[in-house]
């Protein structure tokens, strides 16, 4: 039976490397299963996130060979195996332990963005067609590899001043709900920190749900923001309506 | 001994699936502090995971749909099994449930007519189930998320819940760890809701995720606790089979609401036999054994299983209505179902079984103590109707919200924590550490895993249990002397410990009601005693109880009896 090399990145906040394990290849198997024959055979105590093993919970996130990836759903026969397979976690976040890292700065940042609201006379009738905008964000496993791979986290840590791509898609999918009245676009231009994406499109490509994040959210959010601050007509009619 | 977090909270609810969220939100809405407590991170509990959809009586599509059908089919689908009470009010109460969720923000698919859409599905006689595509888990719990955060829960997540703690006859709070630190946490609380899940990961073949190993009912069960109905455990039709590493993953029940085909090997559309009026579409139970049966008598698919096909459907169409199965098709089983038919065989997927609860506030045989979601018993019977789930997570999700703010509101602030029951928690809590001789968790848990597949699976003999029963008691034994290798910090090892606990309480108590009943009804197929027999089996529940000497207690106990009323909308023919 061919044997594939896992290493995984053991340690904790004081620090870790790498550990090799020799795992037995099954055909179909994933990164998360040769994480479980470790845990299973070697060291009971390797700390792994996972749910659903069918990619639908977003919490199995790690780095693969340097990609950040969901491990369920990366199977070990679209890897080079002739090398080694590092899995390390998520890097812009704080480790834990081994893969697992805190994330709860997302969760602090998602209470910030103000819920769905509707207006009072609403009958709550939609056409699929309008709701399919939306419904294209709500595919967002909450995986956060989207949020890992954004330079303006990853790179320079500006997590005071920027909410991420993820965070962008939520906003996007309540602004896109068609009976949604909310107005969230100083939200979006000052904490949210539409303005620090500079559209390189990297967290789009490693969305497991195939979620168009830049161009059919993040650049339509920077068009709103941009259409209400910085549209000279509307600057004026505001100074006129005094709203 | 160490020092451990302390929090407060007028009720404390274990778990953040569809049922906690709506229970917490309930609780908070009507005034109590609530804090909710999860396993996992917010957001990925099971009801995540559910695909086709959430039924209730809308008439969206259908208008003939009433409260009164939908009541009929559930009871229909579960045998006559089901507490009639809570089928009446889940049938009752769920459109209203479905249409608030819209107004916290859920974007349902909708007809032309602009209204929410609904989806045919097995044993629902209209058009029934509110969907988003095949991911309407992950709609429903975003919302009751957003709610959530928004309402003032506290959510303590990543910590879980291994001791219940009382006072006297009643609750008092619930006792802990943090997974990421192993640390200790105390939760003073004067109501609790249990809304923990289902139990499938006692099995090797299984749609559940590791969280599902059965804790909310070995919770109750240790607490005194009544448990029913736990020998049904519904084996959902159609799981993936191939590639092993994939096998028992689900393939939603909408494939076939979307007109998928079941086919043998000598390409015959085998339901024909079974249940030539419902077809594809019977209840999951019929539709179970006919796959397992054509398996067995060798006319199942290379890899062990039936075909089922939806390519017919053509390409657009099933990429946009099951978007998520297309995907993973294609990523995991490298198949593209637009063009090719899955192969797919029985999974272990959602126990009907439960926590035994008051229908109309949840509360359980102990005082306040509440139970709402997968891990209470008596709505679905025998058999559970597909997106009879997620409807019963909101309808007594509130329910036991508003149950058990109330109950909290009456008790005066005198409920105690008693010392010795956390000592002996810690105690127990370390003791794999301490072993300096026990076994490796994993090895037990994989022990348990064949012996139910082997023992308690689809069909099942008098002999069959007995020997399950046998084997569950070995590993009992094994169990009790675990040993495990490093820290307390995120130590999924140590974690299991416990789990597989729980597991073993819940293996035993469905062995042992399977073997009780010795009848064929709904998800339960005794080969030896292969008919109902109404007379004996057709008024009880079986009900599983801790004894005085801390022993499994095993009894029946008769059905509420239904108004006359309600008996004629279950005799009527609806149509
Ligand atoms: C793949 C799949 C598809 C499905 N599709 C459908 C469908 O289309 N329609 C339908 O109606 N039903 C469906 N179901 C069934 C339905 O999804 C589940 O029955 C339902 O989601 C269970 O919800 P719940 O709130 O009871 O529990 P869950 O959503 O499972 O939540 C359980 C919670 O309890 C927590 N917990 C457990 N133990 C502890 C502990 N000891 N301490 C602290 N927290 C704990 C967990 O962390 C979790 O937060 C599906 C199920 C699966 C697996
Ligand atoms: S497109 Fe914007 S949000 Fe996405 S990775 Fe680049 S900078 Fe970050
Ligand atoms: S947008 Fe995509 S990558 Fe980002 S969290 Fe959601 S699913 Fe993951
Ligand atoms: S385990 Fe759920 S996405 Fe990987």
């Amino acid at each position: 039976m061919s044997v594939a090399k896992l290493r995984i990145y053991r340690g904790d906040a004081e620090g870790g490397q790498e550990v090799e394990y020799d795992v037995p290849i099954e055909e179909g198997m994933v990164v998360l299963d040769a994480i479980h024959f470790v845990q299973a055979n070697y060291d009971g105590d390797i700390a792994v996130r996972w749910n659903c093993k069918a990619a639908k919970c977003g919490s199995c996130s790690a780095e693969i060979n340097g990609m950040p990836k969901l491990t369920c759903k990366t199977r070990l026969d679209t890897l080079p195996l002739d090398k080694p397979i590092t899995v390390h976690p998520l890097k812009t976040f704080p480790i834990m332990k081994d893969l697992v890292t805190d994330v709860s700065w997302n969760y602090e940042v998602r209470k910030k963005i103000p819920p769905f609201k509707y207006a009072k006379d609403t009958d709550w009738k939609m056409q699929q067609v309008d709701v399919e905008r939306s419904q294209e964000f709500r595919k967002c496993i909450e995986c956060y590899l989207c949020q890992d791979v954004c330079h303006v986290l990853r790179n320079h840590n500006k997590k005071n001043e920027f909410f991420g791509p993820r965070m962008m898609i939520k906003i996007a999918e309540l602004e896109m709900h068609p009976l949604d009245i909310e107005d969230r676009k100083e939200m979006l231009r000052e904490a949210a920190g539409v303005g620090y994406c500079n559209i390189t499109k990297c967290c789009t490509e490693v969305c497991p749900e195939e979620i168009h994040i830049t161009d059919n959210a993040i650049i339509p959010l920077k068009e709103r923001v941009a259409d209400t601050y910085f549209d000279p007509l509307q600057w004026v009619m505001k100074k006129i309506k005094g709203s | 001994m160490e020092k451990f977090e302390t929090h407060t909270h007028d009720v404390i609810v274990i778990g953040a699936g569809g049922a906690g969220l709506r229970a917490a939100i309930e609780a908070s809405t009507q005034g109590a502090s609530v804090g909710l407590v999860c396993k996992s991170l917010l957001g990925k509990a099971h009801t995540v995971m559910a695909e086709g959809g959430v039924a209730a009586a809308l008439a969206n599509v259908d208008s003939k749909d009433d409260w009164k059908t939908h009541f009929h089919d559930t009871m229909h689908g579960g045998k006559l099994l089901n507490n009639w009470r809570m089928a009446q009010l889940h049938a009752q109460e769920a459109p209203e449930r479905v249409r608030e969720l819209e107004h916290w923000g859920a974007l349902f698919d909708r007809t032309k007519e602009g209204n929410i859409n609904q989806r045919a599905f097995g044993g629902h006689t209209w058009k029934r189930l509110a969907h988003v595509g095949d991911r309407t888990g992950l709609e429903m719990i975003r919302t009751l998320q957003d709610r959530g955060i928004h309402t003032g829960v506290d959510v303590y997540m990543e910590c879980t819940i291994t001791h219940l703690l009382k006072d006297g006859d009643r609750i008092s709070g619930a006792f802990g760890y943090w997974r990421e630190s192993g640390r200790f946490v105390l939760f003073n609380a004067k109501a609790i809701i249990l809304a923990t899940g289902g139990i499938g990961k006692s099995y090797k073949v299984t749609s559940n995720s590791w969280e599902y190993t059965g804790d909310g009912h070995a919770l109750a069960y240790e607490a005194g606790a009544d448990l029913i109905d736990m020998e049904f455990v519904q084996f959902h039709p159609t799981g993936m089979v191939w590639p092993p590493s994939v096998k028992g993953i689900l393939v939603t029940e909408a494939v076939r609401g979307e007109g998928g085909i079941l086919t043998n090997n000598k390409g015959e559309r085998f339901m024909e036999k079974y249940d030539p009026e419902r077809m594809e579409l019977s209840t999951r139970d019929v539709v179970a054994r006919s796959i397992y049966t054509e398996v067995q008598e060798g006319r199942g698919s290379p890899h062990g299983g039936a075909f089922l096909n939806i390519s017919h459907r053509g390409a657009e169409y099933v990429k946009k209505k099951l978007p998520s199965m297309y995907h993973q098709f294609k990523e995991f089983a490298e198949i593209d179902i637009t063009k090719e038919p899955m192969e797919v065989f029985p999974t272990t997927h959602y126990v009907m079984g439960g926590v035994r609860v008051d229908p109309e506030t949840a509360q359980s045989t102990v005082n306040g103590l509440f139970a709402c979601g997968e891990v209470a018993g008596g709505m679905h019977g025998a058999n559970r109707l597909g997106g009879n789930s997620l409807s019963d997570l909101l309808v007594f999700g509130k329910r036991a919200g508003t149950g058990a703010a109330e109950y909290a509101n009456k008790i005066n602030n005198d409920v105690k924590v008693h010392d010795e029951e956390i000592n002996n928690a810690v105690k127990e809590m370390l003791e794999p550490f301490e072993n300096t001789e026990g076994e490796n968790p994993y090895t037990v848990h994989q022990g348990l895993q064949d012996a139910m597949g082997d023992f308690v699976g689809v069909f099942r003999t008098k002999d069959k249990l007995h020997e399950g029963i046998e084997e569950i008691h070995i590993l009992k034994e094994r169990g009790s002397q675990l040993k495990i290798e490093g820290s307390r910090m995120y130590n999924p090892g140590w974690h299991l410990c416990k789990d597989l606990k729980s597991m073993l309480i819940v293996s035993e108590a469905i062995a042992r009601c399977a073997h009780q009943r010795e009848e064929s009804r709904g998800a339960h197929s005794r080969v030896d005693f292969p008919n109902y027999n109404d007379e004996v089996w057709g008024t009880v529940n079986s009900v599983i109880s801790k004894d005085s000497s801390g022993d499994m207690n095993l009894g029946t106990s008769p059905l509420p009896q239904m108004p006359e009323e309600l008996k004629k909308i279950v005799e009527g023919g609806y149509k």
